[in-house]
């Protein structure tokens, strides 16, 4: 919302300096977004008196003037057809800056003669596009002195040249301050000056109107309450005046017809949108319905729109004509041969304007404010007002008024609680300035009931008077206050445990050296596609681009895409990992929190110890395994191959719990890394951190230490097995030898491929076993020691189908 | 006997190597050495004789042997610093390779802000990121026709043909955390809700996704004075400074009432930014009391209950306090921008061990 200072005086009597009105704007909720004061790059400029001027010697269409300036005489060389002695100029002087030229003047030679300084052509001072000549002030008009401020001349004789224009965001509650009228109240509420009074004085109608409205009954209640208008004879509809059409300039409206700008000026001036019809294209009467649909309307935007059944339109007997509030049509537009018009003042609901706004993506200033809430008293009061300017720029003779509906009563009271303010804002503000306040801004009292005016439909309850009372005493003011903690002493945990686990596995993982990533939480079609996700249910309805379509199902694909994007930047070794949600189905609450480690290209650079290898599933193990243990998983959750599509089927497993899955890890599937564009080799996991499940609380106390003085005896066994023997058969046939006894068991060493093959036989492996004892109550003898490998031996070739390797 | 001592100690000092040094040994003190053999021919004198050349013999023997076992010591040492000496390595080459991993801004960030208001008695609070729009909306006072419904840019989620729900959208902020947050605990009640939210908009400044912190506080007396010290303190904490200002401005949003805009003092001096001194105000937040009908909402009577809320950028606390420049980036993993701006896994965030080193 833009207004001039000139405009907002209109309303507003005050002698508040801008600073002061930018401040209490912007304290009020008005916030200032800018304050163009177009005398600010005018300051430094005099006046000044041509005494002389010559030819310039070497130079035809130069002269060499003698300028009496507030410094005595200088020499300025110039070029303008108008410089002659005796004018009135606007000097600049060396060191000024001219921002119509962007240039900073310094003393000057121009074809051998010296210059101190220049005099100004409007367009060099970007009062105007005029650059025919430097200007000249008339000699006899005010303050036009040699030595005084070019500003103080323009104040005194072109005001609008140099009258600021404030531009203000208005938050959505507060259609009243989309008019300059509005905003000065607030002003006024605030102490910077007096609103004046707005005089409303009815215009008699000469003939009854020979329109007739009506409003469909089914729209007075949800649409238009009140519609009015009155017929205009006889209007001349030329350029509006130019005080009208500087106004409209300067808040960066087009003028273009009188009428128009009429309408313009009373929607910015009192928030009050009208609409004027060409009589001379309308046919028959004018009615507000309900559009039967289909109908092709052609608006003053010059789109042609279509119309949904049930969209609130003017018709006549050629059809539709205006769309009710939000934009008039062009076949009844006024333009320069209009003489007879239809002046339209109407109050429409809010809710029905934004649907049908929304619906047909129109934006206008009439749409903007009635969907925001006019003040509906306004309508007839606002319609006598714009009669009077039409007939006092266009001329004509007014007709009675037409019109259907009423007024909607809006009355509504609120208890004022100036305890419960106070109490709430914080600030001592005494119950006679919240009434002060209260009643500056139009509400009325009745003993401590508040009845808003009907021009503030955002005042809903009581918590509302709180609101004005306390943004017109200025939050600005507002003093800090502690709050004590509810609880005294040191205070409780406040995480849950899940919030505690989150942290750990987030902060676990990168110490083992992998990156974090926030990666987006949707992705595209195909990705999601690809890792399980991409059905309808969590498909955006309105993506911000093909690759943002569907929420993700897995924090992997946004991982491999950004190993993808790291890569083509020429990094092809990477450790990243994300901590974040992942996306089942498109209810609320079908989210999980996954952590989710991705490593590609070689475990190391190259160095002289041979580090340089390429990444493989047992570093994605060990580093799961790391993060599991940080978080309190169980140590011995089973290994399965129940795998996902994207993984490699025989060099990935997944942990479970019975069906509970906790984390899968592994190599990512190649055909998977080739459609996420990733170079290989790639090993990953991914952990559903709430499946883990939370040890039961069970105190800080740790269980006392049971450690043996006993000497620990260690013996290894290699076994040959079929090679698609899994380690872990062996290793728990181990443990279940004895349980008492062996304390555990570790695979050392394993013998695989050609040679093992050579060696062992077609399909098999060697697998090798430490076996760790450990005595209790006395140490082992050696026949004990033979007896335990004997069955340890046994143990694992039945559960593996192998035998000791001899 | 003076001979004799001369003798091998003058031998032991020569000796270069532990073998002649045991040659020597043998020599005097072995079995059929010459001091032993001298030892054995006490026997044979008469006891005042014995008790004296006894004497000085014990006292040569153990000189000698003294003599030998330091030269032993020191020919040991001098073999050990020759082989050190061969034992030489480049200890200009690298060590063997640890990745240095890294946490995310965005994370880290989190992790102060939840420090900060932990000490001041806020739990955490979470909820779902695809929200119905009852508590993205409704509940927060901001009525399907309202016009602040369509400022947010709302990303909806399909619905499937036949079901007539409104469509679910993503969070367009962390406020519906306050309405599940008051449902499940009542009143009184201090969270703060961490998360990621939604909004359809991308551009130099704007991504689809950002982060916000929600801050909520209920009790039987809170003021908008209360919200302004518990923000003082907050940036105070955060941007590590001894003093902050904040101007509070009236603004509007429809679950607060009254509403405030908060800025921060801060200059841009030399184009860095610099919290508590200088001209210049800068936005930070939204704030106010809560309105009564989102008290309602979350089943608390605001006739007994008040209380405050607000919602700041997590993102934007990260540009303004580690000189982040650009948004975007955030959601890019650049693998440069995570080292650059990435923090080291132990730098946990703690009000007694300080937020950032």
């Amino acid at each position: 919302m833009k207004f001039t200072l000139s405009w907002l005086k209109d309303h507003l009597d005050t002698t508040a300096s801008v600073d002061e009105i930018a401040y209490a704007l912007t304290d009020l909720g008005l916030e200032v977004e800018e304050v163009i004061d177009p005398a600010a790059k005018l300051a430094a400029f005099t006046l000044a008196r041509v005494t002389a001027a010559q030819q310039h010697p070497d130079a035809d269409r130069l002269r060499v003037c003698t300028v009496l300036t507030d410094e005595g005489e200088k020499q300025i060389v110039c070029g303008a057809p108008n410089a002659r002695e005796g004018i009135t100029v606007v000097l600049c002087k060396p060191g000024d800056y001219v921002p119509g030229i962007d240039v900073t003047l310094s003393v000057g030679k121009i074809r051998g003669v010296e210059s101190h300084g220049m005099m100004a052509s409007e367009r060099e001072l970007e009062l105007s596009d005029e650059h025919n000549g430097i200007i000249e002030l008339p000699a006899d008009s005010v303050g036009a002195e040699v030595g005084q401020k070019f500003t103080d001349w323009l104040a005194a004789n072109r005001p609008e040249a140099v009258d600021p224009v404030f531009d203000i965001a208005i938050t959505p509650n507060r259609p009243d301050a989309l008019g300059v009228r509005g905003i000065a109240r607030d002003l006024a509420a605030r102490g910077l000056g007096m609103l004046k009074p707005l005089e409303v004085e009815p215009v008699p109608g000469g003939f009854p109107s020979p329109v007739s409205v009506s409003i469909d009954p089914a729209l007075k209640e949800t649409g238009c309450p009140l519609f009015a208008g009155r017929v205009i004879r006889g209007v001349t509809n030329g350029p509006s005046p130019e005080w009208l059409q500087k106004r409209l300039r300067a808040i960066g409206l087009r003028p273009i017809s009188a009428l128009v700008d009429i309408t313009n000026y009373f929607t910015y001036d009192l928030n009050r949108p009208l609409h004027v019809f060409d009589m001379a294209k309308v046919a028959g009467d004018l009615r507000i319905q309900p559009a039967k649909g289909g109908e092709e309307f052609l608006a003053l935007d010059e789109k042609t729109y279509t119309m949904r059944a049930g969209d609130m339109v003017i018709c006549d007997d050629n059809g539709v004509e205006s769309l009710a509030g939000i934009m008039g049509g062009e076949a009844s537009g006024a333009d320069e041969t209009t003489t007879d018009v239809f002046l339209e003042s109407a109050y429409w609901t809010p809710i029905t304007i934004a649907a049908t706004g929304r619906a047909l993506k129109i934006n206008s200033d009439a749409r903007y404010r009635f969907e925001r809430g006019i003040d509906p008293e306004f309508t007839l009061p606002g319609l006598e007002l714009a009669t009077q300017m039409v007939l006092d720029l266009c001329g004509g003779e007014a007709s009675e008024i037409a019109m259907d509906g009423a007024v909607p009563d809006t009355t509504r009271a609120y208890r004022l609680d100036p305890a419960r303010v106070i109490s709430l804002v914080g600030m001592d503000i005494p119950e006679a300035t919240q009434r002060e306040t209260l009643t500056a801004l139009g509400f009325t009292l009745n003993g401590d009931m508040a009845t808003p005016p009907s021009w503030r439909p955002d005042v809903l309850g009581a918590a509302d008077l709180v609101e004005e009372v306390a943004r017109i005493a200025s939050l600005t003011k507002l003093q800090g206050t502690p709050m004590a903690r509810e609880t005294s002493g040191v205070p409780d945990p406040i995480l849950t445990p899940m919030q505690v686990r989150t942290r750990m596995a987030r902060r676990m993982i990168a110490s083992l050296g992998y990156n974090e990533c926030v990666t987006y939480s949707f992705i595209d079609a195909a990705s999601a596609t690809l890792f399980g996700g991409g059905a309808d249910a969590t498909k955006l309805d309105n993506p911000i681009s093909s690759e943002m379509t569907h929420m993700r199902p897995d924090l992997l694909p946004g991982l491999l895409q950004a190993a993808a994007r790291n890569q083509a930047r020429g990094f092809s070794d990477l450790a990243l990992f994300e901590v974040g949600p992942a996306f089942s189905g498109g209810e609320p609450g079908e989210q999980v929190v996954q952590a989710a480690g991705l490593l590609v290209g070689q475990a190391g650079p190259r160095d002289p110890w041979g580090s340089r290898r390429p990444v493989d599933l047992y570093d994605a193990k060990a580093d799961l395994e790391a993060a599991l243990s940080a978080i309190g998983a169980p140590a011995r959750a089973q290994i399965n191959r129940k795998l996902d599509a994207w993984w490699h089927p025989g060099r990935a497993g997944t942990l479970a719990l019975g069906p509970n899955v906790l984390a899968s890890f592994g190599e990512v599937h190649p055909k998977t890394l080739r459609e996420m564009g990733v170079k290989g080799p790639a090993v990953a996991f991914t952990i559903w951190l709430e499946n883990v499940p939370f040890p039961k609380k069970k105190g800080a106390t740790r269980p006392a230490l049971s450690s043996s003085d006993l000497q620990a005896v260690e013996r290894d066994f290699a076994f040959v097995v079929d090679a698609k023997v899994e380690a872990i058969t062996a290793v728990n046939a181990a443990l279940g030898a004895d349980k008492k006894l062996i304390d555990s068991v570790q695979v050392f060493d394993q013998f695989t491929g050609a040679k093992a093959e050579e060696q062992m036989g077609a399909g098999k492996k060697s697998i090798a076993l430490s076996v760790r004892l450990q005595p209790s109550d006395k140490t082992l003898t050696d026949a004990e020691i033979e007896a335990v490998s004997a069955k340890i031996i046994d143990k694992v070739a039945k559960a593996t189908g192998g035998s000791l390797r001899g | 006997m003076q001979d004799l001592r001369e003798k091998y100690l003058k031998a032991v000092a020569g000796v270069s190597d532990e073998a002649a040094l045991e040659e020597i040994r043998l020599a005097a003190l072995g079995k059929k050495g010459e001091i032993s053999l001298k030892m054995r021919e006490l026997g044979k004198m008469t006891p005042e004789e014995r008790q004296t050349t006894g004497k000085a013999l014990n006292v040569l023997k153990d000189e000698i042997d003294a003599a030998l076992r330091a030269k032993k010591a020191a020919l040991a040492d001098a073999a050990l610093d020759a082989r050190l000496a061969e034992e030489w390595l480049d200890v200009t080459l690298p060590g063997r390779p640890r990745r240095q991993g890294t946490i995310h801004p965005v994370s880290q960030v989190m992790d102060e802000v939840t420090a900060i208001f932990a000490d001041m008695g806020f739990a955490v609070a979470e909820g779902p990121q695809i929200e119905d729009d009852w508590h993205n909306f409704d509940a927060l006072n901001i009525a399907p026709e309202h016009p602040a419904r369509q400022e947010h840019d709302t990303f909806f989620m399909n619905r499937a043909e036949g079901d007539n729900r409104p469509p679910h959208v993503l969070r367009t902020h962390t406020s519906p955390v306050q309405i599940r947050a008051m449902l499940d605990q009542g009143a009184p009640i201090r969270v703060i809700a961490p998360g990621r939210v939604y909004r359809m908009d991308m551009d130099q400044t704007h991504t689809p996704m950002f982060h916000q912190v929600e801050g909520m506080a209920i009790g039987r007396d809170i003021s908008m004075a209360n919200l302004k010290w518990v923000l003082e303190e907050f940036c105070k904490a955060f941007f590590e400074v001894d003093g902050v200002e904040l101007r509070f401005r009236a603004s509007h949003f429809p679950f607060t009432e009254p509403s405030a805009e908060v800025d921060i003092r801060c200059s841009w001096k030399g184009g860095s930014l610099k919290i508590g001194e200088g001209d210049d105000w800068m936005e930070i937040l939204g704030s106010g009391m809560m309105h009564p009908k989102v008290l309602e909402a979350g089943g608390i009577d605001p006739n007994e209950w008040q209380g405050f809320a607000f919602g700041m950028g997590i993102d934007r606390l990260a540009m303004l306090k580690y000189g982040i420049p650009d948004l975007r980036a955030f959601f890019e993993s650049d693998l440069r921008w995570l080292k650059h701006y990435g923090f080291n896994a132990l730098d946990l965030p703690t009000v007694f061990g300080g937020l950032s080193r």
